[in-house]
């Protein structure tokens, strides 16, 4: 009786939260392996098993270029979000300057405007720059990249900041103190330090960019040039039944990734998802 | 006495700079190394390579305000990383540059169309409208002149070689008509057969051209010329022109009158009807009393302001306890298998949402769906609207769980063990001990999240668009749907196919981020987080 209310009702939530986490899971997956590549004929659990929809994804789309387009887009925009966002926390968490206040509170507004009805706009600009610079006008990865580093400042920087003030001050005084520029206690003091959060502001674009669907179905149009998501969505806009199974193997393999930098990072997540909130 | 406590304290370098002379004074601050020396030249040299490969188009095209900006922006880094001051600059400065180009501008540009009538129908400027009325209304006319047309290229462009019923051979082009010198065409057979300096394309060649011939237009005074077969033009006349005494156009067949209003872009006739192009002129605050004041938009937008609160709300709260239980539940060094639940449990978190949501949705299909077929129902899920909005809601806490479980699991974890344990000593239960330390302390850690997490399911595009559309619609409006948030219905109003309204889609954007920023703000001042940030 004891064992049930100490540690029985522990192992009951967490396999009713597995099951519910599993079973979209198990379904699409069921669906990839499924060799009639329908929805209406997919059940949960798999009754044949087959690679055909895999096959089907690499000979009749070009999927090795979303694929290389998705990873290339979601990995250059994460670093170097990541990047401008540490430089920006940094200065927001040591340096104290005018309009330092007004500068945060503006990075959280701009973040809550319903962004993509700024599309238009944006779809006229990258028309006109597309003009000048064809390099990195649309169907490009650069114009798309750069884009997404518009949004590097915002959210993320807050989490950065919060992590760093909890960073002793006197850690990088004391190096300055020796002599170190602020370049150098940035570079060999701090960003040591803040590897976790580092990795986690890193997952969070990375997993954001390479989900992100809107801007990139307006900006890539050209099938070479399509990002998995966009690439994905156009297998199932007009045949929402027949190339179901193909859809599934396509998550699937979208998912990878992601999982694979989770599995990487995972030792860093949990504490640096939450320590640039918690504070004493 | 020690000898010890008297010595004199030994300058210690520390870190890197210890290699180049550990006895010498300390570098003066604010100094460099010779390595951020020269990553600082090979960078600054990347952003001139980078200015100089931006100025050639703009120079070839004579875009002097953009070489400007340009010159400007690069001047402005060179400055800001070369001068000894303004150190938070260097650091602020990249991330503001994307900042500016890349988000504060399109949303003032946006912001300005809310101002303006900008949209189908009204997109360019009052001259333009005169030339798109004039074009759509050329029509072949009794007794306009035939031409014997060829069609060539002269260096790539496509042009008109036409001959007119009098043996005179033309040049026409985008520009319009011009005499060709007789010495340099042939004609034969009252068409060009060879012009010099022009390439004369075969039926073939033009018949993979079709869609351009077609399209081609030489402008002339009262029309236009255009082909009416390969070898065939003939002059076509505007019916509708522009007569600039009375400011107005004049149909030449009826003789009718449509007159500019410049005040709404568009030209109208006596009877108030109006020509569908018009022209973009600014509108002043009409579309913002506009949504707030005519019936048939008023009165959907109040009620889908309550769902779309009911829907980021509800999405929030159950995402967080459903998260919160998971991680309280598995808070406890007992329990085996930690890690695999762990990983299990955040697997949605893992799978690309946008390809989820549309599982989700076919999962939820009223004839073949699983849901469906697994628990032997027989809903109509979508389309009915309180089971499409359990559904969506159901959907957003099954993708947005995983994060909050995280999320809490790494607060509770910080959680100093000596409070739980002061609690326990003072007698109080299980219950009391997390109604009275424990959630208190996550909700100081957890409140600046969960407001992101409010704002950005306030805006949750996907959420929506992916699976029910914002269906299901009522029978009679079909502009706004059960499960609409603003941001969807905005969207159908932007881009929708009743014709885009991008100045009107622009002003509700607009209340949209005041509501947003108006609710995040008042919830950041209630926590104590407010006064830590600007500490």
């Amino acid at each position: 009786m004891t064992w049930v209310r100490r540690v029985g009702w522990r192992h009951a939530v967490a396999l009713l939260a597995v099951a519910f986490s599993l079973f979209p899971v198990v379904f699409v997956l069921s669906a990839a392996v499924n060799p009639l590549g329908t929805l209406n004929s997919t059940a949960l659990v798999p009754t044949d098993v087959s690679g055909e929809n895999f096959d089907d994804l690499f000979r009749t789309r070009p999927f090795e270029s979303w694929y290389v387009n998705s990873i290339l887009i979601a990995g250059l925009s994460s670093f170097a979000a990541v990047t401008l966002s540490m430089c920006a926390a940094y200065a927001f968490s040591r340096m104290r300057f005018r309009g330092r206040r007004v500068g945060l509170l503006s990075l959280l507004l701009i973040q809550m405007f319903p962004q993509f009805l700024a599309i238009v706009a944006i779809f006229l600009m990258f028309t006109t720059i597309g003009e000048y610079w064809p390099g990195i006008g649309f169907n490009t990865p650069w114009g798309l990249i750069l884009l997404y580093l518009g949004g590097a400042l915002g959210v993320n920087t807050w989490l950065m900041k919060g992590f760093l003030d909890t960073v002793p001050r006197e850690l990088d005084e004391s190096a300055t103190m020796d002599g170190a520029s602020h370049a150098q206690a940035f570079y060999r003091i701090i960003l040591p330090l803040v590897a976790p959060i580092l990795a986690v502001t890193g997952l969070l674009v990375f997993i954001g960019t390479i989900n992100e669907f809107l801007m990139a179905n307006v900006f890539l149009t050209d099938l070479d040039s399509k990002t998995l998501s966009v690439g994905l969505f156009g297998l199932i806009e007009g045949e929402r039944n027949n190339n179901f199974g193909m859809f599934c193997a396509g998550s699937l393999l979208t998912a990878i990734p992601t999982v694979m930098i989770f599995q990487f990072l995972q030792r860093y997540i949990v504490s640096g998802l939450t320590s640039g909130a918690v504070k004493g | 006495m020690t000898t010890d406590h008297a010595a004199p304290p030994v300058p210690r370098q520390r870190g890197g700079r210890r290699s180049v002379d550990s006895g010498g004074p300390p570098v003066p601050r604010g100094s460099q190394g010779l390595g951020g020396l020269a990553g600082k030249v090979v960078v600054l040299g990347l952003v001139a390579g980078i200015a100089v490969w931006g100025a050639f188009p703009l120079i070839g095209a004579r875009a002097w305000p953009g070489l400007a900006v340009l010159v400007v922006v690069t001047a402005l880094i060179f400055y800001v990383y070369l001068s000894g001051r303004h150190i938070p600059a260097k650091y602020l400065l990249p991330g503001t540059l994307f900042l500016i180009a890349f988000q504060i501008l399109p949303v003032l540009l946006t912001v300005s169309t809310a101002f303006s009538n900008f949209g189908d129908g009204h997109r360019g400027s009052k001259q333009d409208a005169i030339v798109a009325i004039r074009n759509a209304s050329i029509t072949q006319v009794e007794g306009g002149t035939e031409y014997g047309l060829t069609v060539a290229t002269r260096g790539g462009e496509l042009v008109f070689l036409l001959v007119d019923p009098t043996g005179a051979a033309f040049l026409g082009d985008a520009d319009g008509l011009e005499p060709l010198p007789a010495g340099d065409v042939t004609v034969s057979a009252g068409r060009v057969t060879r012009a010099q300096g022009y390439t004369v394309l075969n039926l073939g060649q033009v018949g993979a051209r079709s869609a351009e011939v077609t399209a081609f237009s030489v402008p002339t005074a009262n029309g236009a010329i255009q082909s009416t077969g390969a070898s065939r033009a003939s002059e076509r006349q505007a019916n509708r022109i522009y007569d600039e005494s009375c400011d107005c156009i004049v149909e030449r067949s009826t003789g009718n009158r449509w007159t500019a209003d410049n005040a709404a872009g568009s030209f109208v006739d006596s009877q108030g009807g109006h020509l569908a192009q018009g022209w973009r002129v600014g509108v002043g605050f009409d579309n913002f009393t506009r949504a707030l004041t005519e019936p048939t938009i008023a009165g959907p937008f109040f009620r889908t302001l309550v769902w779309n609160f009911a829907f980021s709300l509800g999405t929030v709260f159950t995402t967080f306890a459903l998260g919160l239980l998971c991680a309280l539940a598995l808070h406890s060094p007992r329990i085996r298998f930690r890690r695999t639940y762990r990983i299990l449990l955040v697997l949605p978190y893992a799978m690309p949402s946008f390809a989820m949501l549309l599982v989700w949705r076919d999962m939820f299909n009223a004839d073949f769906g699983l849901i469906n077929r697994l628990f032997n129902l027989n809903v109509d899920w979508m389309g009915q609207p309180w089971t499409a909005r359990f559904a969506v809601i159901l959907v957003q806490l099954w993708l947005g769980y995983p994060y909050m479980f995280l999320v809490a699991t790494g607060a509770l974890q910080a959680i100093p063990n000596e409070m739980n344990e002061a609690a326990l000593v003072d007698g109080a239960t299980p219950g009391q001990r997390f109604r009275r330390v424990t959630l208190p302390l996550l909700m100081v850690a957890l409140t600046p999240l969960l407001i992101a997490s409010f704002a950005y399911n306030f805006n949750n595009f996907n959420a929506i668009a992916l699976t029910t559309e914002g269906g299901p619609f009522p029978a009679d409006n079909t502009t706004i749907g059960a499960t609409d948030l603003l941001i969807t219905y905005t969207y159908r109003l932007a881009f929708g196919a009743q014709g885009a309204q991008y100045g009107f889609a622009a002003a509700i954007s607009f209340y949209i981020f005041l509501i947003v920023a108006v609710v995040s703000a008042i919830s950041f001042r209630r926590t104590r987080r407010q006064e830590e940030v600007y500490g």
